[in-house]
């Protein structure tokens, strides 16, 4: 056959959509993502609007949501993008010969490529009496309106059906004043998606609403009232019960009417291969019209993976397949819980494990075969579903911890912790969002790269929630987590100060990204307000340089705190105090005696041991900083860097050298880390701590990296904070060996050099990105957490040139000595 | 201008780095002379009148400095804090010509106190 078509270069290839409905529109979106401007395309709709989100037609229909709020793609979409759309014309011809479609009107387009999304019609039982007035599916915007209006004018519904569809319509018209009946034929409700306690516990609930439910009940009859409507349902028993409306919600169709007229392969479906083409190559399918490999899907989550195949195949990319979905369902009724997926019902050679909490209306069922989960059954409390999803469709090993599998995912190793908590400890693979696809790890990527505070946000950059909203409880919880404290709060973006409009990040981030190298620079790209800055922008963006360009910038002293200016610590009349490091909190009585020593020839009027584990010398006259300095450089001390947003000390522990208790040799690894991170220039100060063992004695809970040894190697503990609002510590991770300890230490500290606003220690930096977010760049992904270790060693080259003995030696004479003396 | 100032060489404009300080002792305290981002020159007593904050170690900006001890603001040119705080340090005339830096250890009139 010939496919060749016409190429970029020449007129643009047409592409022809019918269905104007979320699968086909979703196709165009991936489309318009992956290959913009290789089609014309056109679009044609049955119904009168832009496309909208179906599912939330329940929401709808309760009156939660509005028709406005659920408008997917709105007209300016379709301008935008070039893309004409005959909202109301339905297609009723395929000439696959002449490669055109022609609508009722009349309205032709001819295509290149076509793609059917004709989505599904609603089964109506063919029972006398089924094409009554009053007598609908429930499917659009236009079955919705006739709810609406019905339930202003009349009082019986009777919903047939008690499927997902049928209850979300039940609840609907009964938030909406009807009196409703639900009329089933099965032996409890859901029977696809609940097995029969979790069934009747939801009866319950929904009864509780409310609602009246006819079960193994067969209907007969829908009879006609004086008015010509419908008036009454019968049944197969002979009983009849009034109905002025009545909402057929058995079950759908592939909607294949127009693919079938045109001579398309069709069974139960357009039938597609794997890459979404049906048996005529020019022609694809996605959505709820497409059976492929033997299945027809109602749910979206599958379709919008077609649909990304699908547009990957339209954009010439060819590489995508589509293989088939597992998928999970929950129901949209509110206050309603329920959460179910996979094979739940125990088949042969399989385990089942339950748990039911009658009283509290929790049940829980899971499906075991050969120690995997095969399938769950949630309702009461589904925050667990998501976990359980992931196990089912990665088919894990659940044997270790099995005997907690039914509480859930935060009873696996770790306890204690919250129910925020219990989203955090998800994987980052773990599916939030099931209609989308979107992935734990995708939505805390997206919200802390792209800076997103809302639901919206996450909405519109993820998907995630965006569907049929039953995971927005997650999404936030992952939102209140990754962010921190109150996120819908948003903070509208804060300016690093008055100087400028940009805000912190957007300043780091476009350093980087436009290679700005000295103050003014930036100050000039950004467009500045002031001429020189002010004391809070200056000293940040000489910092933010100086830890983007560790090896090219030029500190400028001038941008630095005096402290940082002059390496001591300005006391309150004017003179420095001066504290040399001891690594470790390590000493002898040779540089106690320097020390001694120093004191005296300055005439120090006060020594006092800090609650660093060394020792400060108090009230130094300026002038002397440098001459002191080489005394205590010559006895081989360097700079405390006590008065600096630095690396200030490394507290330890006595440890195993001595301690009866101690488990590893924590004053050693405290002085290697010391050794490590000492002369680091940091957004804030930055402390370390090594205990011995788990009585923590160095207090290193509370430090912004500490280390607990413990008999099987090192616990590492991060933004821990003493000082005006204590913080005890986040446990990062557990390491074996010391090497690990020295390259997480090094990942984390360059992460936290590179991300944190200045002026912000670890504790409120973590508590803003989430502890979730530092996991996952310097646990998770062994890559980066390596590449940042290696920046920090980059820039600690630099960095570790003792500031005191380059001062003693005459640098930056100026500062220390007045420029003349009138006396 | 007064007519009676004494003018003191005190060193190179160049001795004073760019957005930023040198103290001229003096037996009535110390006088912090101030180079800005354009050269301009200032000289204040090296008072903060907040709490006497040496103010030569402050941070200079525009034609402020910053106090390195509670961040007072003070404008270089009338020693005046800026608001909301409240209180001046005291003005020295101080010229530039040929590169050298002169000093007058008679403060201007205008700032109440010293
Ligand atoms: C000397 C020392 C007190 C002592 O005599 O023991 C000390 C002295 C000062 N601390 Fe501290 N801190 C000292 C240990 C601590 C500790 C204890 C520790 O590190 O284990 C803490 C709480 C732990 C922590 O930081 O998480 C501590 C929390 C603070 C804070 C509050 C920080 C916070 O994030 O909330 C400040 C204020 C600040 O940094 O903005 C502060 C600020 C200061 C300053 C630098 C105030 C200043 O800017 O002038 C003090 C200097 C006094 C002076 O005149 O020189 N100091 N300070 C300790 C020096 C340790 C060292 O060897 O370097
Ligand atoms: C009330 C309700 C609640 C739901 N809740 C959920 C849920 O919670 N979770 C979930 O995953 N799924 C849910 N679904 C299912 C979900 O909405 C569908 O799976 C999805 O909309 C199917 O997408 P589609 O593009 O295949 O079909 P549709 O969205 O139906 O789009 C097909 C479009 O094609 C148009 N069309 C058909 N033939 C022609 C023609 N010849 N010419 C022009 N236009 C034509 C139709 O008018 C329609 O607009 C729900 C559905 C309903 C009705
Ligand atoms: S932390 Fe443990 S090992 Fe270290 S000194 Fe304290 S008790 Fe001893
Ligand atoms: S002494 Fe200058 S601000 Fe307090």
């Amino acid at each position: 056959m010939d496919m060749s078509v016409p190429r970029a270069s020449g007129p643009r290839l047409k592409l022809v959509v019918v269905g104007n409905g979320m699968a086909g529109m979703r196709t165009l979106e991936e489309l318009l993502k992956a290959a913009p401007g290789l089609y014309d395309v056109t679009v044609f709709g049955d119904e009168p609007h832009p496309n909208y989100n179906r599912i939330m037609l329940s929401p709808v229909l309760a009156g939660e949501q509005t028709i406005e709020q659920i408008v997917l793609n709105s007209r300016d979409w379709y301008a935008e993008n070039g893309i004409t759309l005959f909202a109301g014309k339905k297609v009723v011809k395929i000439d696959r010969r002449a490669r055109c479609v022609e609508a009722d009107d009349g309205t032709r387009a001819p295509y290149d490529r076509l793609l059917l999304a004709t989505g599904s019609k609603p089964f109506i039982l063919p029972v006398p009496g089924a094409d009554l007035p009053g007598v609908i599916g429930f499917r659009d915007i236009a079955d919705v309106d006739v709810m609406i209006r019905a339930a202003s004018q009349y009082r019986h519904a009777v919903v047939i059906g008690g499927g997902l569809l049928g209850l979300e319509a039940a609840n609907g018209l009964k938030l909406r004043g009807m009196d409703v009946t639900v009329v089933h034929i099965g032996a409890w409700l859901l029977e696809r998606q609940l097995d029969e306690p979790a069934a009747r516990l939801l009866q319950k609930s929904l009864e509780e609403k409310g609602l009246r439910f006819l079960l193994q009940t067969h209907t007969a009859e829908l009879v006609r009232a004086d008015t010509g409507r419908v008036g009454a349902v019968k049944f197969k028993d002979g009983g009849t019960i009034p109905a002025d409306l009545v909402v057929m919600a058995v079950g759908i169709r592939p909607n294949t009417e127009l693919a079938e007229s045109a001579g398309l392969h069709c069974h139960r479906g357009v039938v597609v291969n794997d890459t979404m083409q049906t048996f005529d190559p020019r022609i694809y399918a996605v959505g709820e019209c497409v059976n492929h490999r033997g299945v027809a899907y109602g749910l979206v989550a599958p379709l919008f993976e077609q649909a990304k195949v699908c547009a990957n195949h339209l954009a010439e990319h060819g590489v995508a397949r589509y293989q088939g979905s597992m998928t999970s369902t929950k129901l949209k009724v509110t206050g309603i819980d329920l959460f179910s997926a996979g094979d739940f019902a125990g088949a042969e050679g399989t385990e089942t494990l339950v748990f039911s909490d009658a009283a509290a209306g929790s049940y829980k069922k899971l499906v075991l075969k050969d120690n995997r989960l095969v399938g769950a059954c949630l309702y009461g409390d589904t925050l667990d579903g998501a976990w359980y999803f992931d196990l089912l469709r990665e088919g894990t090993d659940v044997s270790q911890f099995r005997k907690t599998l039914l509480f859930g995912q935060h009873h696996v190793g770790d306890s204690g912790h919250g129910p925020a908590e219990r989203v955090a400890a998800l994987p980052d693979t773990a599916e939030i969002c099931g209609c989308n696809g979107v992935k734990k790890g995708d939505i805390v990527g997206a919200i802390c790269s792209k800076k997103l505070f809302t639901l919206d946000e996450v909405r519109a950059h993820t998907k995630a929630s965006a569907s049929c909203g039953s995971c927005t409880g997650l999404v936030e919880a992952l939102l209140a987590h990754t962010v921190g404290g109150d996120y819908s709060a948003a903070p509208s973006k804060k300016p690093l100060c008055g100087c400028t409009d940009h805000s912190h990040d957007e300043v780091r981030a476009a350093i980087v990204a436009q290679q700005l190298k000295t103050l003014p620079e930036v100050m000039r790209h950004l467009d500045w307000k002031t001429a020189d800055g002010c004391s809070k922008c200056r000293p940040a963006l000489n910092y933010y340089l100086l830890c983007a360009w560790p090896t090219e910038y030029r500190d400028d002293a001038q941008s630095r705190y005096i402290n940082e200016r002059a390496h001591g610590n300005i006391q309150k009349d004017g003179t420095f105090s001066v504290v040399p490091r001891m690594w470790g909190g390590l000493t002898n009585p040779k540089e106690l005696r320097a020390i001694a020593d120093v004191a005296e020839k300055f005439k120090v009027p006060e020594m006092k041991v800090t609650g660093g584990q060394r020792i400060d010398l108090f009230g130094v006259k300026k002038e002397d900083l440098p001459a002191m300095w080489a005394d205590l450089s010559a006895a081989g001390f360097v700079s405390g860097h006590a008065y600096g947003k630095a690396l200030r000390t490394v507290k330890t522990c006595v440890g195993s050298q001595w301690c009866r208790f101690g488990t590893q040799d924590s004053t050693g690894l405290g002085v290697k880390l010391e050794k490590m991170t000492w002369g680091s220039w940091m957004p804030h100060k930055f402390k370390l701590a090594v205990s011995g063992c788990p009585r923590n004695c160095a207090e290193a809970t509370i430090k912004d990296f500490g280390v607990v040894c413990v008999d099987s190697g090192y616990e590492l503990h991060v933004g821990g904070n003493g000082g005006i609002k204590v913080r005890v510590t986040d446990l990062l991770c557990k390491v074996e060996t010391e090497a690990e300890v020295l390259e997480y230490c090094a990942a984390f500290t360059q992460l936290y050099r590179e991300e944190a606003h200045y002026l912000e220690r670890t504790a409120p930096w973590v508590e803003r990105v989430g502890l979730a977010h530092v996991k996952a760049k310097v646990v998770v992904d062994a890559a980066n957490r390596k590449a940042l270790a290696e920046r920090f060693r980059i820039s600690q080259q630099t960095a570790q040139i003792d500031p005191w003995k380059a001062r003693a030696e005459g640098e930056a004479r100026h500062e220390f000595t007045p420029i003349t003396a009138l006396v | 201008m007064k007519m009676n100032e004494n003018w003191i060489p005190i060193g190179r404009l160049d001795d004073i780095p760019r957005q930023g300080a040198r103290v001229v002792v003096t037996s009535a305290g110390d006088i912090a002379v101030f180079r800005t981002a354009d050269d301009e020159v200032f000289a204040l007593a090296d008072r903060c009148p907040h709490k006497g904050g040496p103010l030569s170690q402050g941070i200079v900006h525009g034609k402020r400095v910053a106090c390195p001890l509670h961040d007072w603001k003070i404008n270089l040119d009338t020693g005046l804090a800026a608001a909301p705080d409240e209180g001046c340090a005291a003005r020295y005339p101080v010229r530039v010509a040929d590169g050298q830096v002169s000093l007058s250890l008679m403060p201007e009139q205008g700032c109440p106190g010293r």
